[in-house]
């Protein structure tokens, strides 16, 4: 183990140790902590300029009770969660798909598409966005939820290919040789034999792409506008409209709106972790 | 198995992969191959999103040279490039100090990961919170030790930096945990043996170490390069690209262009795309010969 193990050292070195974690963590997370503490501060605190004493009373479930109920938040959560579920559910069907053909096929031209998916997924946002929504308008799907799934679907294929085919590759080939060797169908193979194994693949893969897309802003304020069919991550600036300059309710929204994929990420850890750093060891 | 079996089979084993890619690559050609080829395109004419593009060839491209804004930007995006890599050693250094056995240090790496999981529009919310000169806490601790406060981003000198600085704060949390899955896998006879060879401290990480930690960095310096020349949202967040657009990225400054209030330049915003797109190729097709060499390494 790398550095040595902090049981080894002397004492004084465990105890400075024992005492740093926390330390540097309520530093790492200041900034976080500040907002978390002005969303339970009362409205007038900010009014009188006292934003770092002792609040004037607190306002927890005032604050976030009118996030919830006099807002427009909770109809921006629906829409992000409208669009986020329905783009995990088709990527990682389709790169299911797409991996399976380019992780156990061997054929003319399986390393150029794989490389395409990966540099696809690596292109800037900006040389897509005239064209994708040229191609949103024409279809009747700009400001619609259907078309913003619709691209994330697709741009999001290219990760989940590479994810899934080098997952994939992983499986013991033997397995799906002696079942061709046995007389099953391709589509069998897939379905019966490559899907149960890469259940875990799934699972990392689908906590990441609800996060990626929960998170996504730039394709929610190119694709879409208003409240009607707006993300969250799009909606918050017009939340923070509302209520301008009052800071309490800005922080309480912005924790609300970070919270799905927060709790996504400590329900979900491990999956999600294996999933990040998947190649990040050999 | 006769031969007309034989050909049956190897005529599946043709076919179907070409089924099962149909759905995805169709998919990808459309949304993704298809716009950037049309981009290209766009990229010569110039044209309102309405009505009918009139074809201007190099123009574009031409007045980019002159536009101070483009190579503000320019600028702004290689200060990216460079500031946004210390990404890789603050997470390995995070990732040094975490990786121990103590009681809750679970706790305490999830919670060092923690801005990763946040959408960046929040973080740029958090930030510029953080930076207000007359309610953030930077100022308020500022001036509890006696310092002037200072407006981050209201300074045109130092609005870059700090919109920087808040990027790095989940990109550390990302390489961080890259390095504690790459330091959770390390080669104990090695270590063990470098220790009694007389290997410790910096020394130990850089010769024994490091090596065997290059497929977490590999994918740390990816990410890290990608996400800083896709720095968009803080910008957009915090700023807007100013004050007097000094803090605009091309991604940002393209965007601005493209679909803000100052007009739709659709043209003149495909030619900024395609600049940014091709800086970006330079390291995605380093990185494909990378993984080039990998496949053929590993098979």
């Amino acid at each position: 183990m790398f550095p040595t193990p902090i049981q080894h050292r002397g004492r004084g070195t465990q105890i400075s140790y024992k005492i740093m974690l926390p330390v540097l963590c309520i530093g790492w997370l200041l900034p976080l902590i500040s907002v978390a503490v002005f969303s339970i501060k009362p409205g007038a605190d900010f009014t009188v300029g006292n934003y770092w004493g002792v609040p004037g009373s607190f306002e927890l479930m005032e604050n976030y009770g009118r996030v919830f109920l006099a807002s427009d938040m909770p109809r921006y959560l629906l829409n992000s969660l409208l669009v986020t579920v329905p783009t995990v559910i088709g990527a990682v069907a389709l790169s299911c798909m797409t991996g399976f053909a380019l992780g156990v096929y061997k054929f003319k031209g399986n390393l150029l598409i794989f490389f395409m998916f990966i540099a696809g997924n690596f292109v800037p946002f900006q040389i897509l966005l005239v064209p994708v929504r040229d191609l949103s308008f024409d279809m009747g799907l700009y400001n619609t939820k259907t078309g913003l799934v619709l691209f994330h679907i697709a741009f999001q294929t290219g990760f989940c290919t590479f994810f899934m085919r080098n997952f994939i590759r992983t499986l013991p080939r033997e397995l799906i040789e002696a079942a061709r060797v046995e007389g099953v169908a391709e589509w069998r193979i897939f379905w019966f034999i490559v899907i149960p194994l890469v259940k875990p693949a799934i699972a990392a893969l689908s906590v990441l792409i609800f996060t990626f897309i929960w998170n996504d802003y730039f394709w929610a304020i190119v694709l879409t506008q208003g409240v009607e069919h707006a993300p969250v991550t799009a909606g918050i600036t017009s939340f923070n409209g509302q209520y301008r300059a009052a800071y309490n309710m800005m922080s309480a929204g912005s924790i609300v709106a970070a919270l799905p994929p927060v709790l996504m990420f400590f329900m979900m850890q491990r999956h999600f972790i294996a999933g990040l750093t998947l190649g990040a060891v050999k | 198995m006769t031969s007309l079996q034989h050909i049956g089979l190897k005529n599946k084993l043709v076919v179907t992969p070409w089924l099962f890619l149909l759905p995805g690559l169709l998919f990808f050609a459309f949304y993704v191959l298809y716009p950037i080829v049309q981009s290209f395109n766009i990229s010569f004419y110039k044209w309102d999103g309405m009505g009918v593009p009139e074809y201007v060839g190099m123009k574009n491209y031409e007045k980019l040279i002159s536009d101070r804004a483009f190579e503000i930007s320019l600028w702004n995006n290689l200060k990216w490039l460079v500031l946004y890599l210390l990404a890789i050693p603050g997470g390995l250094a995070v990732a040094l100090f975490l990786n121990q056995t103590v009681a809750g240090i679970r706790l305490y790496k999830s919670l060092f990961f923690f801005p990763f999981v946040i959408s960046q529009v929040i973080v740029g919310l958090v930030f510029t919170w953080f930076y207000d000169p007359r309610f953030g806490l930077l100022n308020h601790l500022l001036t509890l030790i006696g310092l002037e406060p200072i407006s981050v981003l209201g300074d045109p000198s130092t609005v870059t930096y700090g919109i920087i600085i808040a990027g790095l704060w989940p990109q550390t949390a990302y390489c961080m945990i890259l390095y504690l899955t790459g330091l959770n896998a390390l080669d104990p006879e090695q270590v063990e043996a470098a220790r009694i060879d007389g290997a410790k401290g910096f020394r130990m990480l850089w010769y024994v170490i490091l090596p065997q930690l290059r497929p977490a960095t590999f994918i740390a310096f990816v990410v890290t390069i990608i996400g800083a020349l896709r720095s968009f949202d803080l910008i957009s967040i915090m700023t807007r690209g100013g004050p007097f657009g000094q803090s605009r990225v091309l991604s940002y400054y393209m965007y601005e262009k493209a679909l803000s209030e100052y007009g739709f330049k659709m043209g003149y915003g495909a030619a900024i795309a395609v600049v940014l797109f091709l800086i970006m190729l330079v390291f995605i097709v380093g990185f494909l010969v990378s993984i080039y060499r990998q496949e053929r390494e590993f098979g």
